[in-house]
C-alpha cells in the first residue's frame, strides 16, 4: 500500500465552536492507482488532503489523531525538515486554482527549476532542458519561449498543465490534486483531464482525485471515498460504487444530476434538506435529517463504514442492505 | 425568424403563444480596451457580435458557452446594465436601448436577475425580510409597512423558506437558502421576465436540483419567462425549451433543446456535449472523446472567417475565409457553419 490513512481526525477552532472537519477517517491508496474523494463542500475532502501534506493552518487548525502512511513512514511523526523533503518530491499537491499557488513575480522557468534543483540536485542547464521537456510533455507549445514568462501571460487551461508538469517535476509516487478542473471550461477539462489520466499512467503515478464533480470521478477513478460531514460513508471500486449506491447520500447525489445520457427527465430528484452545519451534528448519523431511509436509532447511533456484499464495498448506513432497492422511502 | 414557434400542449401546461416577449436584433457589443497606462496597443473586444434571439413568453431560453463567449454580456445589454454597441432589444414591443433611465426603471421591475453568487447580491448589513421587502417599498408596490410584511412572508413561503427567516442575515443561511432569498426578491417584483445568470452553479449538487424544481414551480405558477445563462448543458437540458449555443461574442447554434441535444449540427456543439463527463464508469470507459484541442481565442484579435475554425475537427479552407451566418439548416433549426 502506497498510502494509508488511519483514523484521522482534523479540528478547526471557529467562532461557532470547534469544528471537527476530518471525523476519524481511513482509507488507502495502491501504487499506480487513482483514488477519488468526492463530495460537497464543507464535507472534509480538501481538509483531508492537507493534513496528509500537514498544511493545515495552524493555530485555528490541527491534526488531533491518527496516522498518515506514507510507504510505510508515519508524515504525521516526521519533523518539519523531514516532511519538506517528502512534499514537491514524494507526493506533489496541484489545486483549483493554480494562481494561488504560483508566484506572480517570478517566471515560469524559475519556478519550474527550482523543485528539480532543491529536490533532484539537479544543475541550472539539465534543470531547465528538464522544465522544457515537462513542458512539451503537458502539450504547452514552444516550452523554450515560454519559460521567460510569467503566470499572468498563461490562461488558466496553459496555467492548470504548468502546475502538472511542475508536480511530475520530480517524479512523485502520488499527486494529490484538488479540484484540479473545477475552475476550467468543459473543453479545457476535458483536455486537462485526458492529459492527467495518460501521464498517471505512463508514469506510474498514484493520484487522489478530490472533486465535487461526478462525472470527473467516474470517468477517472478507480476507486471512490464518499465523504459527508468529515467522514467517508460510502467506499468501493467505482464501478460497483455508482451500480449499486449503498448509502442513501451517495444514491440521493446520483439521482439528483440530470445526465445527458438519459432520457430528459420531467422532474429533477433533489436531496432534501439543507447540507450539514458542522457546528451541530448529531451524534448519530450526519445525514438523518435529510435521509429518506432514516429508522429510530439513526439520529442517537452512528453507524460505521461496513462491508455491503464483497469486502470492497463499504457503506456508513444501518439500512445499507435496503438502500437502492426501489421499496417506498420510510419517511 | 428565430421566434419561439408555438408548440403542441406543453408538458407542465404552460401555454406558449407566438408572440415574443423579448426579442435580440443583431446586439453587438464592443468594449474600448488598452492605450492606458500598462495597456499596450488599444483595441477593441467584441463581446457579444450580432446576436438575434426571441423569446416567447411563458419559454426558457437556455444560453450555454464557455467562459468569456459573451453570453452575460449578452444578458447585461438585455437588461441595458451595458448599453449596447448597436443593434435592438425589443421587450413587451419597446425598444429598451432607445429608453431614458427613467424609462428603464419602470422596465427593470418587468425584467429580474437572479445572480450566480446570491451571497454578494445580498446586503449583509439587511435582514432577509428587508432584502425581500425593499423592492416592494421602492417601487410602491406595496407601500404599507404591515401589508409589505405579509407579502414578504408569502414571498419567502413560496420559495421554500420559513417566516422566522425574513429576521435572519444573509451570513446566517446556506447557499442554497441565500438563492432562494435571491428568487424571492426577484419575484416580488411581479417580473415577466426573469435572467437566470448561472443561478445554481455555485450551489453544492445536491441543492442544485432543489432550486431547479424551484424555478420551474414558479414558472408554471407566475408564467414566467426564463432567459437561462449557464455553461452546465445537462442542467441547460433539463430547463429548457430552447438552447443557443454561444462561441466568442456569437450564436453558433439555436434550437429546440430535443434537437439541439439529439442533433446538434455544429461541431461546437458536438464538442462541448462529447466534452461533458457522465456519471457513469462503464459508459465513460466504452465512450469515444473528441477531445476539443486549442482554446478560445482573444476576442481582441478574433480568427478570419468562421471563429470557430482553429479548433474545429472538419474545418476546410474556406472556413478560413468566409464568416459563416446564421442559417435555417432544417426547419426550426439553425446553426453558423458552412458545413452543416
Amino acid at each position: 500500500m502506497l498510502l494509508e490513512v488511519e483514523h484521522l481526525s482534523t479540528e478547526f477552532a471557529t467562532r461557532g465552536g470547534v469544528v471537527r472537519a476530518v471525523d476519524d477517517v481511513s482509507w488507502d491508496v495502491k501504487e499506480g492507482e487513482t483514488v477519488a474523494l468526492v463530495g460537497e463542500s464543507g464535507c472534509g475532502k480538501s481538509v483531508t488532503a492537507l493534513s496528509i501534506m500537514r498544511l493545515v493552518a495552524a493555530p485555528a487548525g490541527r491534526i488531533t489523531a491518527g496516522r498518515v502512511l506514507f510507504k510505510g513512514r508515519d508524515l504525521l511523526a516526521l519533523s518539519e525538515e523531514e516532511m519538506r523533503r517528502v512534499r514537491g518530491r514524494e507526493i506533489a499537491m496541484i489545486f483549483q486554482e493554480p494562481m494561488t499557488s504560483l508566484n506572480p513575480v517570478l517566471t515560469i522557468g524559475r519556478q519550474m527549476t527550482e523543485g528539480a534543483e532543491i529536490h533532484l540536485g539537479l544543475a541550472p542547464p539539465a534543470s531547465r532542458d528538464r522544465a522544457i521537456e515537462l513542458l512539451a510533455m503537458v502539450g504547452i507549445p514552444d516550452p523554450g519561449r515560454r519559460l521567460r514568462q510569467y503566470p499572468h501571460q498563461f490562461s488558466g487551461g496553459m496555467r492548470q498543465r504548468m502546475m502538472i508538469a511542475m508536480a511530475l517535476a520530480c517524479r512523485p509516487a502520488l499527486i494529490l490534486a484538488d479540484e484540479p478542473t473545477t475552475a476550467l471550461d468543459v473543453t479545457i477539462q476535458a483536455q486537462i483531464l485526458e492529459l492527467m489520466k495518460d501521464l498517471s499512467r505512463r508514469f506510474g503515478v498514484a493520484m487522489v482525485v478530490i472533486t465535487h464533480n461526478l462525472g470527473v470521478v467516474a470517468r477517472y477513478a478507480d476507486r471512490v471515498n464518499v465523504m459527508y460531514a468529515g467522514k467517508v460513508v460510502e467506499r468501493g471500486t467505482a464501478r460497483k460504487l455508482y451500480r449499486n449506491p449503498r448509502h442513501p447520500y451517495t444514491l440521493g447525489l446520483l439521482r439528483s444530476v440530470p445526465r445527458l445520457d438519459e432520457p430528459r427527465r420531467e422532474r429533477l430528484a433533489p436531496i432534501e434538506g439543507q447540507p450539514p452545519d458542522l457546528t451541530r451534528l448529531p451524534a448519530g448519523c450526519a445525514f438523518t435529517p435529510r435521509c429518506a431511509w432514516r429508522v429510530t436509532r439513526c439520529p442517537v447511533d452512528r453507524p460505521a463504514l461496513a462491508p455491503v456484499g464483497d469486502g470492497e464495498h463499504l457503506s456508513a448506513c444501518w439500512e445499507a442492505v435496503h438502500v437502492g432497492r426501489e421499496r417506498e422511502a420510510v419517511r | 425568424m428565430l421566434g419561439g414557434r408555438a408548440r403542441g400542449p406543453r408538458a407542465r401546461g404552460r401555454p406558449l403563444s407566438g408572440e415574443p416577449l423579448l426579442e435580440v436584433r443583431n446586439l453587438t457589443k464592443r468594449f474600448p480596451v488598452g492605450g492606458g497606462l500598462f495597456g499596450g496597443a488599444p483595441g477593441v473586444v467584441r463581446a457579444v457580435d450580432g446576436v438575434s434571439f426571441s423569446i416567447a413568453r411563458g419559454e426558457t431560453l437556455g444560453l450555454v458557452g464557455e467562459s468569456g463567449c459573451g453570453k452575460t454580456t449578452t444578458g447585461r445589454c438585455i437588461l441595458q446594465l451595458e448599453r449596447p454597441t448597436s443593434g435592438s432589444v425589443l421587450f413587451e414591443g419597446r425598444d429598451l436601448t432607445t429608453l431614458d433611465e427613467t424609462a428603464l426603471r419602470d422596465v427593470r421591475r418587468r425584467i429580474q436577475v437572479i445572480f450566480q453568487d446570491p451571497y454578494s447580491s445580498l446586503n449583509p448589513r439587511m435582514t432577509i425580510g428587508a432584502i425581500v421587502g425593499e423592492p416592494l417599498a421602492v417601487h410602491r408596490i406595496v407601500p404599507e409597512a404591515a401589508a409589505r410584511a405579509r407579502r414578504v412572508r408569502d414571498l419567502l413561503s413560496r420559495v421554500g423558506l420559513l417566516p422566522q427567516h425574513a429576521r435572519r442575515y444573509p451570513h446566517e443561511l446556506s447557499g442554497g437558502q441565500r438563492q432562494r432569498v435571491g428568487i424571492a426578491r426577484a419575484l416580488a417584483m411581479e417580473p415577466a421576465l426573469v435572467i437566470c445568470d448561472e443561478p445554481v452553479s455555485a450551489l453544492d449538487v445536491s441543492i442544485q436540483a432543489q432550486i431547479i424544481n424551484l424555478l420551474e414551480d414558479l414558472q408554471a405558477e407566475f408564467g414566467l419567462t426564463y432567459l437561462f445563462i449557464a455553461h452546465d448543458l445537462a442542467v441547460v437540458r433539463h430547463i429548457s425549451d430552447r438552447v443557443a449555443v454561444m462561441y466568442l461574442g456569437r450564436i453558433v447554434e439555436i434550437t429546440d433543446r430535443k434537437a439541439l441535444y439529439d442533433d446538434p449540427l455544429h461541431p461546437y456543439t458536438k464538442a462541448l456535449l462529447a466534452a461533458v463527463p457522465i456519471p457513469d464508469p462503464e459508459i465513460e470507459a466504452g465512450r469515444p472523446r473528441i477531445v476539443l484541442g486549442g482554446e478560445v481565442p482573444s476576442p481582441l484579435n478574433p480568427p478570419p472567417g468562421c471563429v470557430f475554425h482553429p479548433r474545429c475537427p472538419i474545418a476546410v479552407d474556406r472556413c478560413r475565409r468566409v464568416i459563416p451566418d446564421l442559417r435555417e439548416v432544417k426547419p426550426g433549426h439553425w446553426a453558423a457553419c458552412l458545413l452543416a
